[in-house]
Parts: C-alpha cells; structure tokens; sequence
C-alpha cells in the first residue's frame, strides 16, 4: 500500500525526524488558509500523488505571495500531472500539501528497504540529492554508501555518524544525520514498510538535516496491525478494476494489451502473459484466481476484463490442482451466460478432472474453442482477434 | 534417492487442526507412502485430539519427543506463522516446509535472522510455496500428486501452478521426477534456487533439472553464476514475467521489478550465460529438456 508525501512525513514525525511544517489541504481556499497558517514569506505549494518526480511535472512550486501560493495552488489542483512514474495519461490531483520553505545549502539521498540477499533492511544513502537513484545506481554506484541494519542490534550508531560524513555532510550536522538514520530506520520497521525514500535529505544553510520528501510504501501482509496506516488509503490513487478485484480475493493488474487473461497462480499468471506476446498478441491484465476460486469470483473476474474497452478476446488458463476442472468449467459457462460475452474466448484446462471439464464446456450454449497446451491456447486466441 | 524428503521422512504438521492443514494432509496421506510419513499433528492447546488418525499435540517438541519427527509442514494462518516456524527450528528438526502465504516480510526477517543467529541446522523451505514432492514416496504440501512420476529430473521453482505445468510436461514425455521443490513467492524466504540446484547437482538420481523463475531479486542470477561454475548436469530454465510492467507487484509479495533490478531479461541473459537451456516458452519446458538429454 502507497501513501501521501504528506502522510509518510506524519510517521516519520513520530520516529523524531525532522520535517518542514506543513499542512494538507484539498482546495484552493485550504492551500491560502494552510500558508497563512504556517507564516513566513515563502511556501511550498506541493501535489499529492502516489508517484515520484512530481517536481519535474511541474507539480511543485514555491510560492513567495499569498497571490502565488493561490495562483498555484488553483493551477496544480486538478490537474493531470504526468511524470515518469504514471505512465502518459498522468494522475489527477486531488490533494496539496503546503509547506514552509526551507534554507537549502545541500541535497542528499536516503532510502530504505528489505535487501534479499542478506534479508536485512538496508539503509541507501547518497551524495546525490534529488536524482532518481536507479540513474545514481547505474553511473555512480560508488556515490551510494549502504548500511545493512542487524534485526536485533538495530542500527550501529557509529557506523550511521561515519556515513553520514562520507556521503558529505558538514561535520556540525553529523550529529542530526545519524539521528536521522535511526528515526528512519525506526520508521520503517514500526510502521512495516517495504520501501521509504527520502529524496532530498537536505542539510539547510544552518547545518540541520531535514527530510523535504517522503514516500512509504507499507507491506500489504502487515496491514492487520497497522489501523493508523490504514486510514491513510486513498482509493482516488488506485485503478479502479484493481480494488474491485480485490474486493473479490482476486489479484489483477491493468496492462495496455487486447487479451484479458484469466489464470489461477501468479507464476502461471506471468507466463500466460509473456505466451500470449509470444504468438502475436498483447496481454490486457494479470489476473490470478487463486488456488480456490468459485463461481461468483470467476463471474467478477470476466466482468473486471470485460469493463476493459481495449479487451479483443479472453483467454483462461487453468492448471487444476486442488481446483477441479469440472468445477471451473462450470464457472465459466455460468460466468460467461451471465456477462454476456461479447469477444471471443479461448479455455485451456489441465489437471485434476481435465475430461469432465471439456465436456461441460463442449456441450455448452458459450461459444468458445478450447486447447489442450498453453502454446495452442496463446495461438488460437492471437488468431481470433486478428481474423 | 531424491532431495530433502523420502519414504522414511517423519512429518509433523502444524496447524493440522484448521480447514486447510486437515484437507492437505488428508491429501497427503493418501499419496504413496503418506500414512508411515505423517505421524502427528500440532495446534496449541489440542492436544489428545486426533485429524484422520494423526495424533495432535500441543507444540512440535511434544511430537519429536513421541514420534521422532523430522520434518514439518506449516499451515498455521499468516499472523501466527513465522513464530510456528520458529518453534519449529527449536526442537531442531531437518526440514521446515512453510506452504502459509501472506506473513509479513518483517517477521520473516526476525525468523530467519534468528536461525542465523542460533547456527541453525533446520532447512527451511518456503514460506508461500507449494511444498515438496518425491514421487511415488511423500507428498508434503499441496501440490496434485498424481501428474507426478518417479524418474530422473529434479524441478525447482518459485510458483505453485507454473510448477505443476512443467511437471505436467515432464510426465506426459516420459521423464519423471527425483523431487519437486516450490521454494515460494516471498521476498524473504528459506532455500533459494542456488541451494536447491546445489542439491540436484550431488544426488546420483538426478540426471537433469527444470528451474522456473520470475521477476524479482536477483536469485536466479545468483544461481547462474555457481551454475556455470560448478553443474555437472543440463539445466533448462524458464523466467515469467517478461511482459510484466516495473513497480507493480505480480501476484507474488517477491515478483515485483523495482530500481531496475528483477527483470526478466536479466535472468534469461544470466541463465543463457552460465549455459543453461533457457526456453521463452512456457509451453516448452518439458520439450526443451527432452532436446537438452538426447
């Protein structure tokens, strides 16, 4: 699960992290009362989205006026902002975040996640401020120093003050540096993140270290113990298709092809995808079933694809295990009757009572082909949508 | 000979008392040798019960201390499963199968962290797996049973269904299967491809290995890399997820693309190198390895 910059700063606020002041606001009228509210003569007019590079999409401005803090605050509401993270159409902004400016002297780079490897956190931290650190990682990677935290000691705290010296900063800040690091270290195993990057760490022209941004993202699986994150949810950020899937205990993605794809396991899932490329044709979503799906979450699952416009044709791919063929087949049909089918399908079944399956859906009023191999099955639907 | 598990394993199953561990392990003692494998049950606090004739009792200890375990399998529900894996590596058993899926990544960093800590001896496979399977012999975990087949190939793999695919492909050209091992979806977890294959590559039965990865991590790299350096045996790869957009978590809590790294590509172009037979076709895996031996 994704939240707001605004959001993330609230969690890193608990841990002891210094942030700039700021306030939420969702209208033009709340962006002007939030910058009176803060004082000062320069504010941060900031979109809120789920997507980094916001700044570079012209989604954050400083404004030196009230008149500014208005004019930009009506500009960037509403507005599309596109950026390399949300794909060409862009995301709608619905909320600001306004801040008080900040003395910046120097830009620095902190992110933490689980490394795989060592299974520990690591700790990334880095000269270079404000870039994308994937570019850092591949030009640069010598700029970026890691710390791989121990579970049970926690972060070393001489180890943190040494970094914060070699990726730069001044030594009267070094102090507040490693403080940094432990909040955000602490942060992050508090709150279950998978990931939380501040980009820029800043050290302001007094020698402080302050986090201008923040993007948590937090571990789906430990969302039972973490209520007060899960109010920061903002279903506006998230597809439409996806939360309804999810509603059904089904896992889908949208992609940009012309084959909805229904499949039970997500390696199956995957490999449906990259079979159906392979023979011409573009997959429209990941969709996984799960293990033990029924009637009605097979209904839902061809509804979600259908609601898709750019879907040409449905291929499901079903390996029974657990999950009896005769049964799916029967969800199919059903499934099918009910939405009223309208593009072309392609079943392949395999497994436990494979032969039971086919008949029920041979003698069935759905017109459909069926296939016996995933090759056969990518093969016959690429042929359907282009014939 | 196989890896990991054979007809003489003694399996104890925790959370045998919940739907899913009763269902499972009905399956499971019904396959081969099941009923002289899975001796015992545990589920705290329900102990003198018993699931289809398997006694339950209250801690894994318990069932060592009576039946000489071995081995477990974890279907306890996510919250409360990486403590049963703890309790599991305390009585020091072999092997740990955990099929849960949803635990949360901080937990499993604590248990594995733990394991380290303590000089652990237990495998531990899993969690978010399909479990392990020696035809003809033990089933433990969830996977069908009967599309498999003994014979000579060993199959590793980080998703339950593509699994059986491949077996499937396998059985139906003749070549059966040493062992089957699902080592799970989760970015923290317990055997990782590299000590799977390690395994296939020492034992005399295994002439061949299928291993199907996907987007995510780097294992399959890391694996590529020993494989060229040490493997005496062909080795047929297959990655999913050559289609799947970056930053967006497929399925899998472990199958996501994130700061350019855990693409498909990279795994093929990895696996290519160190010689591996790599098919983009999933269709293809049993054929692949077919073409591989002869």
């Amino acid at each position: 699960m994704n939240v707001h910059e605004y959001q993330g700063k609230e969690i890193l606020r608990k841990y002891g992290v210094v942030t700039p002041r700021g306030i939420p606001a969702f209208s033009v009228d709340e962006a002007v009362a939030a910058a009176e509210e803060l004082g000062g003569n320069v504010w941060v007019v900031k979109a809120q989205i789920h997507a980094g590079g916001r700044g570079k999409g012209g989604g954050v401005k400083v404004a030196t006026s009230m008149d500014q803090v208005r004019e930009y605050a009506d500009a960037i509401l509403g507005m599309q902002l596109v950026t390399h993270q949300t794909g060409p159409e862009g995301k709608q902004v619905n909320r600001l975040y306004i801040e008080e400016g900040a003395d910046i002297a120097d830009e620095l780079y902190v992110g933490a996640l689980v490394d795989r490897e060592t299974q520990k956190v690591v700790l990334m931290c880095s000269s270079e401020g404000g870039m994308d650190i994937e570019e850092v990682a591949e030009e640069t990677p010598e700029k970026i120093l890691k710390i791989f935290v121990d579970p049970t000691d926690g972060l070393d705290r001489a180890e943190a003050e040494d970094v914060c010296e070699k990726m730069g900063m001044p030594r009267e800040a070094v102090k507040e540096g490693a403080d940094f690091l432990e909040g955000l270290y602490e942060a992050f195993v508090e709150s279950d993140a998978s990931l939380a990057e501040i980009n820029p760490l800043v050290v302001t022209g007094d020698k402080r270290v302050i986090a201008l941004d923040a993007k948590f993202n937090i571990d789906s699986n430990a969302l039972y113990r973490q209520p007060e994150i899960v109010e920061y949810r903002d279903l506006t950020e998230e597809d439409t298709n996806e939360i309804e899937a999810s509603k059904w205990g089904l896992s889908y993605i949208s992609l940009d092809g012309n084959i909805g794809c229904l499949v039970n396991g997500a390696g199956l899932a995957m490999a449906t995808m990259d079979i159906i490329q392979l023979y011409g044709a573009e997959p429209a979503n990941f969709l996984d079933v799960g293990g033990g799906a029924n009637k009605e979450q097979v209904t839902e699952a061809f509804k979600i694809m259908l609601a898709n416009s750019k879907v040409e044709g449905i291929l499901v791919n079903i390996f029974g295990g657990i999950m009896q063929c005769d049964v799916i087949a029967g969800g199919i049909v059903a499934a099918a009757q009910e939405v009223g089918l309208s593009v072309p399908l392609v079943v392949r079944l395999e497994g436990t009572n494979v032969e039971q399956g086919r008949k029920i859906l041979d003698e069935s009023d759905v017109k459909l082909q069926t296939a016996t191999t995933m090759a056969d099955a990518a093969e016959k639907i690429a042929a359907a949508v282009k014939g | 000979m196989s890896i990991l598990i054979n007809k003489d394993t003694r399996i104890v199953t925790q959370g045998i008392t919940g739907n899913t561990g009763e269902f499972h392990t009905t399956q499971c003692l019904d396959y081969a040798f099941g009923k002289d494998c899975f001796v015992a049950g545990v589920t705290p606090g329900k102990e003198g019960q018993n699931v289809q004739g398997v006694p339950v009792y209250n801690t894994v200890k318990d069932a060592k201390e009576q039946h000489g375990v071995n081995a477990s399998v974890i279907y306890v529900p996510p919250r409360f499963a990486a403590a049963a894996i703890d309790e599991a590596v305390d009585a020091e058993l072999d092997l740990v199968i955990c099929i849960t899926e949803g635990i949360p990544v901080a937990d499993m960093i604590k248990t594995r962290d733990r394991m380290r800590k303590m000089n652990s001896k237990t495998v531990l496979v899993g969690p978010n797996c399909p479990g392990v399977i020696t035809p003809e012999e033990v089933k433990i975990g969830i996977m069908p049973g009967y599309i498999h087949k003994k014979g000579n190939i060993g199959v590793v793999s980080r998703s339950g269904t593509l699994t059986y695919e491949a077996v499937h492909q396998l059985t139906q050209l003749g070549m059966g299967q040493s062992s089957c091992v699902g080592i799970g979806g989760d970015p923290v977890n317990g055997m990782k491809h590299i000590d799977v294959i390690k395994m296939f590559n020492d034992d005399p039965e295994t002439e061949a290995v299928v291993m199907c990865g996907e987007i995510g991590g780097t294992d399959e790299e890391e694996c590529a890399a020993w494989i060229k350096e040490n493997m005496t045996k062909p080795v047929v790869g297959f990655i999913a997820g050559v289609t799947a957009p970056p930053g967006k978590r497929m399925g899998h809590a472990g199958a996501i693309i994130s700061g350019g790294q855990g693409t498909a590509q990279s795994k093929i172009d990895a696996l290519k190198e160190a010689g591996v037979h790599v098919t983009v076709n999933p269709s293809e895996m049993g054929s692949t390895l077919q073409a591989a031996l002869s």
